[in-house]
């Protein structure tokens, strides 16, 4: 894969945004008092792994399409165990979950790496939707079958399935955009990410009425409207890298943005459900992978499929 | 990989005088810069993480460097290594599971990894005539400085509760009453890989160091191990 000169100018504007979020960062530490301490040091570790982030996903994005997948593939492993880690699957689904770390997940990214369209998109919610509980039927355990079946299916769907539009969107061929698919992606990650960074700065700025009190006691009306207006509009200045006008990219980054939010607002329903405040621990300040890939799961696979369905012949 | 960490269960009577053992003539190889072995135990070390990601909760509880048994809940093959990876690394190179002898000198690759690799320290499971006092090996690796893991249950439970301890801790630390005791709970391992589990599982696992104890003048055997049994009980959902 020929990396577009764009890509090039993509990463050298985030590592832009982000040495002066570390600068406003470094400030903020330098006035800091009491209680706000806190929420300073939470945003600076935040930012930090933000710079790892972008050089591991940038890395990987101008080393090419293997490379890509090969770190989606790993993401999804680490998504998958944090969602299995916290779902009471007993003995009896150890085949189930064996095939599903060592068989399906590798066999989905394997389809992706070969392009096969029309059995990437099925072959979790098909084939795994049957195998797995066949499965952990031969097992011969039958406490809370369908509880423990649902939660693997749904632990697939998530963090494999969904996580795996990513790459997926390397496979599209659009008139007048070859070579250059890798930079969807970063269309894709930089308005979800986004539209979730802005959220928390203009609900820590402007937030007063909660807007899910039950599922995510953070999110508010203002910066739930803050980070849409903000992602839309971001989202329409990036229009140069997409095969998009300026108006099809601003609506791409709305229900971008907008699925998202709907898919932090799911995964916490399921957090609060496990009674835990994160998925994990494994990037610092934010939690585990799926706090940050949340937004990404439930927007990877309607803009993939929307672009599908609008742009290629 | 299999393991079996050891049950040290022998009955002795306290504040025994310590004889030397016989040792395996490469048994104390310590390790020095980057051999062969240590890329092994490192690699370990990786495997394990990349498996578990497993953390490490140090309530009130340093990581020092004086020589102290850390003893933990035992329910799976990971324990050793999930707790073993857990240490920071300048701990981990002076730090030995205790292993059945018995078990771990069966075949070259497991005395390989049991003695080169992971510098267990061995003790006797069956020891019917006392011939060698089976607690040599842990005083004298505490003596050198080493730190030590015990599983005082003496086998893999099922993950949800603990057996009764055996007594070899106790009989070790009544020749050295200095040493520190540190519990560590091991939490999900038993999902990673529970007993007779072939292919172990991923899923995040974490190791709670719990503050040290040390055991008492003229503490009765039984109440000691009463005693750190709740104290590592009480970490389960600290």
């Amino acid at each position: 894969m020929n990396v577009p000169r764009d890509a090039y100018f993509v990463v050298a504007a985030l590592a832009g945004v982000l040495i002066v979020s570390s600068l406003v960062g470094l400030l903020l530490h330098r006035h800091a008092t009491g209680e706000t301490r806190a929420t300073v040091n939470n945003l600076n570790s935040r930012i930090l792994a933000w710079w790892v982030i972008v050089i591991v996903v940038g890395g990987a994005s101008l080393a090419g399409r293997n490379v890509l997948i090969l770190l989606f593939a790993l993401v999804s492993f680490f998504a998958l165990r944090e969602f299995i880690t916290l779902a009471p699957t007993r003995r009896a689904d150890r085949g189930a979950l064996v095939a599903s770390f060592c068989l399906i997940l590798p066999a989905q990214y394997g389809l992706i790496w070969i392009g096969w369209y029309s059995l990437f998109t099925i072959f979790i919610p098909v084939y795994a939707f049957l195998i797995l509980p066949i499965l952990a039927a031969l097992s011969a355990d039958t406490n809370n079958f369908l509880a423990r079946s649902a939660d693997m299916l749904w632990g697939l769907m998530v963090s494999v399935y969904c996580i795996s539009y990513v790459p997926a969107l390397l496979t599209l061929e659009i008139p007048g955009f070859q070579h250059r698919t890798v930079l969807l992606i970063a269309f894709l990650l930089i308005v979800v990410q986004s539209s979730d960074v802005l959220q928390y700065v203009s609900g820590k700025l402007l937030g007063r009425h909660k807007i899910a009190p039950e599922l995510s006691p953070s999110k508010t009306v203002e910066g739930f409207v803050g980070g849409m207006v903000c992602a839309t509009l971001l989202g329409a200045s990036l229009w140069r890298i997409t095969p998009f006008s300026w108006r099809q990219a601003a609506s791409m980054a709305l229900v971008i943005s907008l699925s998202g939010f709907l898919g932090g607002l799911v995964m916490s329903a399921i957090k609060r459900d496990r009674d835990v405040k994160d998925w994990g621990h494994s990037i610092k300040g934010h939690g585990g992978m799926l706090d940050r890939l949340d937004s990404i799961c439930f927007s990877a696979p309607i803009f993939f499929h929307l672009t599908r369905y609008f742009f290629t012949p | 990989m299999r393991s079996e960490f050891a049950p040290i269960a022998v009955a002795l009577p306290a504040g025994i005088p310590v004889r030397t053992s016989v040792r395996h003539p490469r048994e104390h190889t310590s390790r020095t810069g980057l051999g062969v072995e240590s890329i092994v135990a490192g690699a370990f070390v990786c495997a394990t993480r990349l498996l578990t990601c497993v953390r490490a909760r140090w309530l009130e509880c340093e990581s020092t460097d004086a020589p102290r048994i850390y003893f933990a809940n035992h329910a799976s093959h990971m324990d050793f290594l999930l707790l073993w990876s857990a240490l920071p690394a300048r701990l981990r190179r002076k730090t030995r599971p205790v292993a059945a002898s018995d078990y771990w000198h069966q075949g070259a690759l497991r005395r390989y990894l049991a003695i080169r690799v992971f510098r267990s320290v061995f003790v006797e499971r069956d020891n019917p005539d006392r011939s060698a006092n089976p607690i040599a090996p842990l005083v004298e690796a505490l003596d050198q400085g080493e730190s030590l893991i015990v599983f005082p249950e003496g086998t893999r439970g099922t993950g949800e509760d603990l057996l009764p301890f055996k007594a070899g801790i106790f009989h070790a630390l009544c020749t050295r009453p200095d040493t520190e005791l540190v519990p560590v709970w091991i939490d999900n391992s038993y999902r990673v890989m529970p007993k007779g589990a072939v292919l172990p599982i991923p899923l995040l696992c974490t190791a709670t160091f719990g503050p040290p104890a040390r055991i008492t003048r003229s503490e009765e055997k039984t109440a000691f191990l009463r005693r750190m049994r709740e104290r590592l009980l009480a970490l389960r959902n600290a």
